[in-house]
């Protein structure tokens, strides 16, 4: 007799393999379901628990976690774009040209991946401006405030040096122009500028350059800073909440009343 | 006779031993620990169920958008000739604006350095403590200071023709005169509402109209050789 989806399911979620897998079992109590969190490497990062009123939208608007949603997309987007891309002079344009009119929804996938990356540096900014505003870079979250001025500023860098690799006129003229500000610093000006570029001036080299610092170096220090930017957020007391501000504690404390 | 050996306690040493942990009860509750009662969840599933949808309305508007508009492509990218007005991505186009009027050592160098420099200070800042507004305490000599400096960054502005981040310096101040002259208590909602305000809160608005105004300025209102121009009539 064929058993059910939800058998079967739990067929394997008790099977030896499974259960080796995930240790923190099958079932719905408290504790599985702190476990699911905890046992796990990546949900580690989390805390097991959250305040409740922290997850209606007006809390946090959810601007970090969509910040997040934006990066994995430009991950998994990145990924499939470097498959059709050389990051070579006369190949590069080409290459971005073959996904507007060859590739199959080669245009879709560099639609997306360009908006998506306008849509996280907006969403880092806003992020930022909102946690200014609700106080939540107070002590003792000030070292993850400085953390997520390291990601914006990483998201920034990623985002530019993702502007040269389509090589064309916007892409060469923008870099010209940035890269023009670098030569600016007083006595190291210039020999920033030809680290950046690898010469003096937008070329090949430099394409390579920005190819290796926007696919490899920037996601792998955003990973990095990524992880301890949300580990710091259960270990500096999880979610912000507005209690712990000096200036509503009074006022809170009557409206909190009223809601229980 | 030996000389006596100096026995220190050290962290770095290797322990051949594993500790037992020895706990103690005492009466009075550690100052870290908040007696708060408070409704939590489990972030599995609550939490994450959550998470995963906000993502997914998200993506659903990223793949309506990227269905709906194609992302820029230009000619084959050509040194010799160059575009006017040649922009940097619409994120850069605050400093652009600047550049437009100072020098690049200090609109691309030291207005960012410092930018990035008050960024990462604001949590170790103590003015930001104190979470109450700015006039409600010293109101006669913090108003003097509030006049000097946002009238210096006036009149540093007027100077050097920065009439696009003089005008949202200018709005500050004034909302800055009105707070001075309110208080908790003034009947009007919105005075009430600036009279609460730290100074923290100030500067932070102050950068954040600055900054919006210069990226839409630097992003639809400038042209050929960065004049000004009216995104409706081109």
């Amino acid at each position: 007799m064929p058993g059910t989806f939800a058998s079967y399911l739990e067929k394997l979620e008790n099977s030896r393999v499974w259960r080796s897998i995930f240790r923190s079992g099958r079932g719905t109590s408290t504790l599985h379901n702190a476990l699911a969190i905890q046992q796990n490497v990546f949900l580690h990062l989390f805390p097991t628990k959250v305040r409740k009123r922290m997850l209606g939208l007006g809390a946090t608007w959810y601007l970090g976690t969509l910040t997040l949603g934006t990066f994995i997309v430009l991950v998994v987007t990145g990924v499939l774009l470097m498959l059709y891309y050389h990051p070579s002079v006369p190949l590069a344009y080409s290459d971005v040209k073959d996904l507007q009119f060859a590739v199959s929804s080669g245009l879709f996938l560099r639609n997306l991946h360009r908006w998506s990356a306008h849509a996280m540096v907006f969403l880092a900014f806003a992020h930022m401006f909102r946690v200014f505003y609700r106080g939540a870079y107070r002590a003792p979250r000030e070292f993850n405030w400085v953390v997520g001025v390291v990601l914006l500023l990483l998201t920034l860098l990623l985002s530019y040096t993702g502007y040269l690799l389509p090589w064309d006129q916007l892409a060469f003229w923008a870099i010209t122009v940035g890269t023009n500000i670098a030569s600016a610093v007083p006595l190291l000006g210039d020999k920033i500028r030809f680290l950046l570029l690898g010469g003096n001036l937008v070329n090949a080299n430099a394409l390579l350059r920005f190819y290796v610092l926007h696919t490899v170096i920037l996601p792998l220090a955003a990973f990095l800073f990524l992880a301890v930017h949300f580990w710091r957020i259960r270990k500096d007391g999880g979610l912000y909440v507005r209690e712990s501000e000096p200036g509503v504690k009074a006022k809170k404390t009557s409206e909190e009343q009223e809601s229980l | 006779m030996t000389t006596p050996k100096d026995f220190k306690a050290e962290i770095g040493s290797d322990m051949r031993v594993s500790q037992k942990r020895v706990l103690f009860i005492t009466r009075r509750t550690s100052p870290q620990v908040k007696t708060h009662d408070e409704l939590k969840v489990q972030t599995f599933p609550e939490v994450l169920i959550r998470a995963v949808l906000a993502v997914e309305v998200l993506l659903v508007a990223l793949v309506t958008m990227s269905l709906l508009f194609n992302a820029p492509l230009e000619g084959l990218a050509n040194p010799t000739n160059t575009p006017n007005p040649a922009k940097a991505p619409w994120y850069f186009l605050g400093l652009q604006e600047m550049l437009h009027y100072f020098p690049p050592v200090v609109a691309g160098v030291i207005i960012p350095g410092l930018l990035v420099v008050s960024l990462i200070v604001i949590p170790y800042f103590d003015i930001n403590v104190e979470a109450e507004g700015f006039f409600l305490k010293n109101r006669k000599q913090r108003f003097l200071w509030a006049m000097i400096v946002s009238g210096t960054l006036s009149l540093f502005l007027l100077v050097f023709d920065v009439y696009v981040a003089l005008v949202p310096t200018l709005i500050m101040a004034g909302l800055l005169l009105t707070a001075a002259y309110s208080t908790p208590e003034t009947k009007n909602r919105f005075r009430r509402y600036l009279a609460l305000k730290p100074i923290s809160w100030w500067i932070m608005t102050w950068f954040l109209f600055e900054l919006f105004v210069l990226t839409v300025v630097g992003t639809f209102f400038r042209g050929p050789g960065w004049s000004w121009v009216l995104p409706w009539r081109s």
